[in-house]
């Protein structure tokens, strides 16, 4: 028998991560962050939480604590939003070189300027190539999912990274949803207590994040990258043993009715749910078309993608970021290297929707699979749904 | 799938009523989304809040643009946002107000009305003229969305103390709502 809560996903996720028995929380409010860090203060100050609470005074702070943290060989959780983010962006890379098993829930929103506080994916994908592992999710079970697991994957010692757990911004942070919560002591026999393989201790001096002459630094960032591409591996073993568990399975990519369509959507996060209400509503009428799902965005799951698309005429890739000057939008451009690099033959479209918070309707998928909008006659090679000009 | 919007005013717990709504019909094993109008939180402006209760999992991340029902929490937003907007046809509007029958089908002409004079209500029972939870029970009385039972266990671990009193004023007005078909 299982209890759902209805509860908050920002409430859930840090509950989430108060089962992970995290040990030091280094935050800067930011919307729509803000739920997350005041309920992790509020877990802490009330002794629920037996863990640090660092308060600083921005999010460059914010994440160069959390490094010192993981480093002295914490268990380092945080969250973030946006420009806040962006503000993090030169310590991201020092916290996966440094290979510092921090993980971190990004509450996906739009960047300014406009300055726009709703969600969208312009901030992680401007941070999609900072050497982290980065995971997407559809719903509050998800997030609470992939936290507890992000820690078992972050802290596996064949991987040592950290993990960026990504959820949409008020569409999913804000949302009270039905949510089941592990019993803390399942979630302490699935993840046991962190035991770094070196740690900062004055009376044990190591030296980490050290200088790397040229001779050194390409070593040093191949092996950091081989890390970051063998980490799948665990990935899956970890999605693997969390589903043997606790019941729910996750997978790096997952389908929803892409067996019986030569044509599919693929999406991040939370805009799933509406793509695959289109797509019952579709098949109601006869018509069938499949949903590719990117649960793991970094490491990306090659293997795993080219299993579900070999067989597809026809593909719609649907992002929340603009393509920022580039021929498409970055999940598109990666889709088209593999697609070409493995002489597969798809049609591939590119569709921008659900900036800066803007609802996005199962209605506009039905209109991408019937081909009602039209290719762009300008340069453009992608469309961004509803645009008024 | 029934869909409810709530207009109410920043402050005045529109978003806290859809919640413990959804609450009571994740506990009557049903599934339920609550959300506010996204945006920044501005005490006394209007504000909206949304709510999706079903018998099979939800999967849609938007707005409610047709609602079954429509919940005023504050009569005065009448004259600033139009909240029968979109109300699908058999739906309710579920209205806060001492308005006369003839005054409210003005209103809401070809719609269903369900009227309880909850400011009145909630200053009688909370000594407060705050609506949220009085209109728990009208919103119940007038859509059937949740079993008024289920209701009393999430306003209890909400309001503690307090709870009582509350769950006094949904009862009343559960009692004293007045249904005006169209």
């Amino acid at each position: 028998m299982t209890t759902k809560k209805g509860i908050e996903v920002s409430i859930a996720a840090s509950i989430a991560a108060q089962l992970a028995r995290v040990e030091v929380v280094a935050a800067y409010p930011i919307t729509p962050q803000t739920h997350i860090v005041e309920h992790l203060s509020e877990l802490v100050a009330n002794g629920e939480l037996e863990a640090v609470y660092i308060n600083v005074e921005s999010e460059h702070s914010a994440m160069s604590a959390c490094c010192g943290a993981s480093a002295a060989g914490a268990r380092t959780f945080t969250s973030t939003s946006a420009q806040g983010l962006e503000l993090m962006h030169e310590i991201l890379f020092i916290a996966s070189g440094m290979r510092l098993p921090i993980v971190m829930a990004t509450v996906n929103r739009a960047l300014s300027s406009p300055l726009s506080i709703w969600g969208d994916h312009s901030d992680i994908m401007a941070a999609r190539d900072t050497g982290w592992i980065m995971l997407f999710c559809e719903n509050g079970q998800e997030v609470v999912d992939s936290i507890i697991m992000a820690f078992k994957i972050a802290e596996n010692r064949n991987v040592l990274l950290p993990v960026m757990v990504n959820l949409d911004g008020f569409s999913l942070s804000h949302v009270i949803e039905p949510i089941e919560f592990p019993s803390q002591k399942d979630v302490d026999s699935f993840l046991p207590p962190y035991k770094p393989l070196y740690s900062l201790h004055p009376d044990k001096p190591v030296t980490m994040g050290a200088y790397a002459m040229p001779e050194l630094y390409t070593e040093a960032k191949y092996a950091q990258e081989t890390a970051l591409i063998n980490s799948k591996k665990v990935i899956i073993d970890v999605m693997a043993e969390f589903g043997e568990r606790f019941g729910r399975h996750y997978k790096p990519v997952e389908t929803y009715n892409t067996e019986n369509a030569d044509f599919a959507f693929i999406c991040l996060g939370s805009i799933n749910e509406n793509i695959s209400t289109a797509i019952d509503e579709l098949k109601s009428n006869g018509k069938e078309a499949g949903l590719i799902k990117l649960r793991l965005f970094r490491p990306f799951p090659k293997d795993e993608l080219l299993a579900v698309l070999k067989d597809k005429k026809r593909i719609a890739i649907v992002e929340r970021a603009m393509p920022g000057g580039a021929a498409n939008s970055p999940l598109y451009n990666e889709i088209a290297s593999l697609i070409y690099a493995n002489k597969l033959h798809i049609t591939l479209e590119n569709y921008i929707v659900g900036l800066g918070g803007r609802d996005v309707h199962p209605e506009d998928f039905i209109d991408v699979f019937d081909m009602k909008i039209a290719a762009k006659k300008d340069n453009n090679n992608y469309n961004v749904i509803g645009v008024r000009e | 799938m029934i869909e409810v919007r709530f207009h109410g005013r920043g402050g005045q717990g529109a978003v806290t009523l859809a919640e413990l709504i959804a609450q009571a019909a994740i506990k009557s094993n049903m599934y339920a989304q609550a959300f506010p109008s996204f945006g920044p939180e501005r005490r006394g402006a209007p504000v909206q809040a949304f709510l999706r209760v079903s018998d099979r999992p939800i999967r849609l991340r938007a707005k409610v643009y047709h609602p079954n029902n429509v919940v005023i929490l504050d009569a005065t937003l009448l004259g600033v946002v139009n909240p029968s907007e979109g109300l699908k046809e058999g739906g309710f509007v579920v209205i806060n107000s001492n308005k006369s029958e003839d005054e409210l089908k003005n209103l809401f002409p070809g719609c269903n009305i369900a009227v309880v004079d909850a400011t009145h209500i909630a200053k009688e029972e909370l000594g407060v003229p705050i609506t949220n939870t009085t209109m728990l029970g009208a919103l119940v009385k007038a859509s059937n969305i949740v079993d008024i039972e289920m209701l009393e266990e999430p306003v209890r671990e909400r309001f503690g103390v307090v709870a009582q009193r509350n769950i006094n004023a949904y009862k009343r007005a559960f009692n004293e709502t007045k249904i005006i078909k169209a």
